[in-house]
């Protein structure tokens, strides 16, 4: 085993209490990180699937050949931002009449005429759900002759895209704190574990290590202790989940990405808080 | 081996450290610095180890240079030198052995080599018997031994010691020193940085160098103390430093730039 790992693990063996809470740091403050990130996750997806409600409807005049009909399909489809175009007939309006207006059906009954107007169906693809993409799409429907009145619940629209970006607004700040704030502890519980050692730093600069080879061990152990760290914030994380998930209210993982991500940013960091800590110890020397 | 000419250091809050040193230690030679706290024995050393830069003048060191040395040379300088302190500087975490045996490890001595050269280097300096006792558990001669021990371990071309005796009883300070004679014996260079006047006066056949407040009052290789040195230094007041100026005098060797009456 070459020396730097050797030592490295020898420093868990040597000072495990020390070794024990920076692990126990570094994985709480991550798991702050996690926690957050699982709010963050599962607002984000609740607003998507009131956005996935998001509808264009262009009612047609009935006098609309079937010729205007497949070109305006055809047209509409290809524009950006439509993720796919319904065709709902007169015969099938009065069916879903029906069955969604029960209190109705009797008037739908009774008619000798079906006075309900054909329509175009438009839905729009994620992150093509705001007001000026939505609005964009619903003027040039309206655009057609044989398109009588387009609706798309705009009021509404608006106030689900103001709660978006309020939620991400709100979101990219606190988690910025929260970032901030396990960056500063990791960087605390390094600079500790460093200095605990800093009679061996002095040592092995007196005997003529060289800066490389005295960094190396403390790197790897920040590198171990982030990972650790990590690994432990990722397990706090799942956790939670599952005991939310069980006892509360359902809510989803967030995705395996932003864990690795989480576990990568704290075994940088630890790394990096290392390099720093040993420098200043190195240059005393 | 060890060569100050004109070194002044001055430090930004407490001022002037040293003020034109300049003195020449030969290869083979056993030097005491001696000179009050303050005086800048321990700043001689730092400058030695190329652990601070002077602010003027120059510190040569086998071979290297304070003017043209860089970081990444200093490792390779201290591999030359040994050094021994007076607080012994070991890691309580670890045995004896592991001590002097970490010195080799962190230079990247190949393993099979180390355990024979701990070995050997704690026969040397007699704590074969401890080799696997943690420091707590043995005495403050002991523990300078195991120092000295870690200090040799990488065969170094010097030796400094910086009051290694100034934390033992005058009975294990005495056995340290011995040591250190009989290292010198094989032709080390000792530089060896003491207030301990006992020993000095006991030992009138080294030279000795004496600092006060940053500069060289007296050097016993030098031709006669400096004339206008103001405070009374406390070597030539004792009846062995005729002695010891002759002995420093009588091995042939020509003092070089010990000190500049033009100047100071």
């Amino acid at each position: 085993m070459p020396y730097a790992l050797r030592e490295a693990l020898s420093a868990f063996r040597r000072s495990p209490l020390l070794a024990f809470l920076s692990i126990i740091a570094i994985g709480f403050s991550l798991f702050v990180i996690g926690l957050f990130g699982l709010t963050a996750w599962n607002i984000g997806r609740a607003i998507e699937k009131v956005e996935e409600k998001v509808e264009i409807v262009a009612y047609l005049d009935d006098a609309t050949t079937p010729a205007q009909l497949e070109l305006a399909q055809q047209e509409v489809r290809a524009l950006p931002g439509v993720l796919e175009l319904r065709y709902v007939t007169k015969l099938e309006a009065l069916a879903s009449a029906r069955e969604e207006m029960q209190e109705f059906r009797d008037v739908f009954a009774d008619l000798d005429n079906n006075p309900l107007p054909a329509s175009f169906e438009i839905r729009m693809k994620p992150g093509s759900r705001t007001p000026d993409a939505v609005k964009r799409v619903a003027e040039r429907v309206r655009a057609y002759p044989f398109v009588e009145d387009v609706r798309y619940g705009r009021e509404w629209l608006d106030k689900i895209y103001q709660i978006r970006r309020l939620a991400g607004g709100a979101a990219t700040m606190i988690g910025a704190a929260f970032a901030l704030v396990a960056a500063i502890i990791i960087a605390t519980a390094v600079r500790i574990a460093v200095f605990a050692r800093r009679e061996e730093i002095s040592i092995m600069r007196l005997v003529g290590a060289t800066d490389g080879f005295v960094q190396r061990p403390f790197l790897l152990e920040g590198v171990m202790t982030g990972l650790l760290g990590g690994a432990l914030a990722a397990l706090l994380t799942w956790g939670s989940y599952r005991v939310l998930s069980a006892t509360m209210f359902r809510i989803e993982m967030i995705p395996g990405q932003w864990m690795i991500v989480v576990v990568v940013v704290g075994t940088v960091f630890g790394f990096l808080s290392s390099m720093v800590a040993v420098r200043r110890h190195l240059e005393a020397v | 081996m060890i060569k100050l000419t004109s070194v002044y250091k001055e430090y930004p809050r407490s001022g002037a450290a040293l003020k034109d040193v300049s003195f020449h230690v030969q290869k083979g030679e056993l030097v005491f610095l001696t000179g009050h706290s303050g005086a800048g024995k321990s700043t001689v050393m730092r400058l030695v180890q190329m652990a601070e830069q002077p602010s003027a003048g120059e510190v040569r060191v086998s071979g290297f240079s304070s003017r043209t040395i860089r970081r990444r040379e200093i490792p390779f300088l201290r591999r030359k030198l040994g050094v021994v302190f007076q607080d012994f500087r070991l890691l309580r975490d670890r045995t004896a052995e592991q001590n002097v045996a970490f010195a080799l490890e962190v230079t990247g001595v190949r393993r099979a080599e180390i355990s024979q050269r701990v070995n050997r280097v704690l026969t040397q300096v007699g704590l074969s018997h401890k080799a696997q006792s943690f420091p707590d558990e043995l005495s403050g001669g002991e523990r300078q031994r195991v120092a000295i021990a870690r200090a040799l371990a990488n065969e170094p071309l010097v030796l400094l010691a910086d009051e290694p005796t100034g934390n033992l009883d005058e009975w294990a300070g005495r056995g340290v020193f011995d040591l250190f004679r009989d290292i010198n014996a094989l032709g080390m260079t000792v530089l060896m940085a003491t207030h301990d006047l006992d020993l000095v006066r006991a030992h009138p056949e080294y030279r000795v160098i004496e600092l006060a407040q940053g500069q060289v009052v007296y050097d016993s290789k030098a031709a006669a103390p400096a004339p206008h040195a103001a405070p009374v230094p406390v070597i030539p007041t004792t009846p062995a430093a005729p002695a010891a100026a002759a002995a420093g005098g009588a091995d042939g060797q020509l003092a070089i730039g010990i000190f500049d009456p033009r100047e100071g």
